[in-house]
């Protein structure tokens, strides 16, 4: 079977814009495959590469080397992005709009005929719990609507595929809790889903599979279960073993008279 | 190409000028403007309907000018700094339909408001004129429309190389303030140089795009005669060959362009 997301020694690198840096890497040799039905968390430090490795998926920006495709198609073709969805972090939709025309505005660029599209803004307008705000428009919205009118917005299309980049970010508690109900329930519902995230919880919580990024490269991937078992500790210390803080603060203690 | 996602951007703009206050402040404006002007019958003049027509062209000249740069200048540059253009091209369209969507949208805004402003003046110029001619007054308004086609490409392009939307507008404006004004008498500027900077100066003179071929304000200022299919038809490829080349290049800007 197709996998809905394989990468395949992928490296991305770029120019920098500080002097005397020139050439940096940001993602080094990544292979990955993500299958139908998964919920894959992509943890890592920031500048780990996980937000360069969904936007090289996303088809915002080339591959030095390397391959990328969802659902077999090369992510540089755009049908390759028919069937997904995706949550950028912190985002600001047009503030002039209602979340009811936002979500016909991103309808008409799937080409969703009138009705179906009519059918689809209630039913994630419902999942997401904005049914009262439909018609309010989105300056009048506090962080946490906005964050769920960009679900909304990424499940338009009822995409097969999710990418989510850290969609609980800049949430309060209340506003988190909704977001991780939200992937629960459309992990409930068979969908890939891709997202990165600082809180090792709520991945350990969501995530079939996890994959610790650091420094471009791929340290660890498996289900959370596997990690666990391997590593004898809980998610957060293999994190912490994985991009070196364990060593640094023992090495520290050491060091300190 | 996603005609589909191209018209849905296009109506977003245009919902977003009638959502926003730019269009009506001038508006209002240029009609309380007018209307002073018009209510005052200075010394008697016979001609004074002559004036008030000239004023109000030329107010409603210089608004639809500032509302097609300003709304194109600002489109590409909001879409990156509101990170909205990431949703956008997570979804099946390609940057050439972002740049389409965006110079259609401008395209269409624009021609609902020089439509409103021309049916203003018509108003205007029907209450204090009895040989107002139909033909010549839609000329004048297709050629304005036009002659904006050109402006609202060049403002998308320009909005890609210059880092501000300030920057950009102002250097838009500038450039038509000096085609309207001086590009006209460059051939004349350029005869009078010695070489090779008169071969410089013929060049800008048939390179840049002659703003003024349309201008058809002084056809219904002085109730001429409509002008001929033909050269409005000539005038309107010439308008399209500019717009194509400036959107040909802001295509190109924004496809290197780096994103999020």
């Amino acid at each position: 079977m197709t996998p809905i997301v394989q990468i395949d020694d992928l490296v991305v690198e770029y120019v920098s814009k500080e002097r005397g840096e020139g050439v940096k890497r940001a993602v080094n040799g990544l292979s990955l495959s993500i299958g139908e039905g998964e919920v894959f968390g992509f943890l890592g430090p920031n500048g780990a590469g996980k937000t360069t490795t969904m936007k090289v998926l996303l088809g915002f920006m080339p591959p030095t080397s390397g391959s990328a495709s969802l659902f077999g198609t090369d992510v540089r073709q755009p049908i390759a992005r028919q069937r997904i969805g995706y949550l950028p972090e912190l985002t600001y939709y047009y503030k002039f709009l209602t979340t009811e025309e936002l979500l016909r505005f991103y309808a008409r660029i799937f080409r969703i005929p009138k009705p179906e599209t009519e059918k689809r803004i209630n039913e994630v307008l419902k999942l997401v719990e904005l049914e009262g705000a439909r018609k309010k428009q989105i300056k009048t919205y506090s962080k946490g609507m906005q964050q769920r009118a960009g679900l909304a917005q990424a499940l338009i299309n009822n995409p097969d595929l999710l990418i989510l980049d850290e969609p609980t970010s800049g949430l309060d508690p209340i506003g988190r809790m909704k977001v991780r109900e939200i992937i629960q329930r459309l992990k409930d519902e068979g969908k890939t889903v891709l997202f990165s995230s600082h809180e090792l919880g709520e991945v350990e919580t969501v995530c079939d599979q996890v994959g610790i990024l650091h420094q471009g490269e791929l340290k660890e991937h498996g289900p959370v279960a596997d990690l666990v078992t391997k590593h004898g500790t809980h998610l957060e210390q293999i994190f912490l073993n994985v991009v070196g803080y364990a060593t640094e603060v023992k090495i520290g203690k050491e060091e300190a008279p | 190409m996603n005609f589909s996602a191209i018209w849905a951007m296009a109506t977003l703009v245009v919902r977003e000028l009638y959502r926003r206050k730019d269009f009506y402040v001038l508006f209002i404006l240029t009609a309380v403007i007018t209307l002073s002007f018009g209510a005052v019958n200075f010394f008697n003049e016979g001609s004074i309907v002559r004036y008030l027509k000239e004023i109000c062209l030329a107010l409603i000249w210089l608004s639809s000018i500032a509302i097609a740069v300003m709304t194109a200048a600002r489109q590409l540059p909001d879409e990156i700094e509101r990170k909205t253009v990431l949703p956008l091209l997570a979804k099946p369209v390609t940057r050439t339909d972002v740049v389409l969507g965006k110079y259609l949208g401008c395209l269409l805004a624009c021609g609902i408001t020089l439509l409103v402003f021309y049916v203003f003046f018509a108003a205007v110029s029907a209450s204090k004129d009895s040989t107002f001619q139909l033909v010549s007054w839609f000329q004048a308004l297709l050629m304005h429309w036009a002659m904006l086609s050109i402006l609202i490409a060049m403002a998308l392009a320009g909005s890609l190389v210059f880092a501000a939307v300030s920057s950009n507008a102002t250097i838009v404006l500038l450039a038509t303030g000096f085609i309207l004004g001086i590009l006209r008498h460059l051939n004349k500027v350029a005869l009078m140089q010695p070489e090779p900077m008169q071969t410089i100066l013929y060049t800008a003179y048939f390179c840049l795009p002659h703003l003024e071929f349309f201008d058809l304000r002084d056809l219904i200022v002085h109730s001429h005669p409509a002008v001929g299919w033909w050269p409005i038809l000539l005038a309107l490829f010439y308008a399209d060959c500019f717009t194509a080349f400036f959107l040909v290049i802001a295509c190109v800007l924004f496809q290197r362009k780096a994103i999020g």
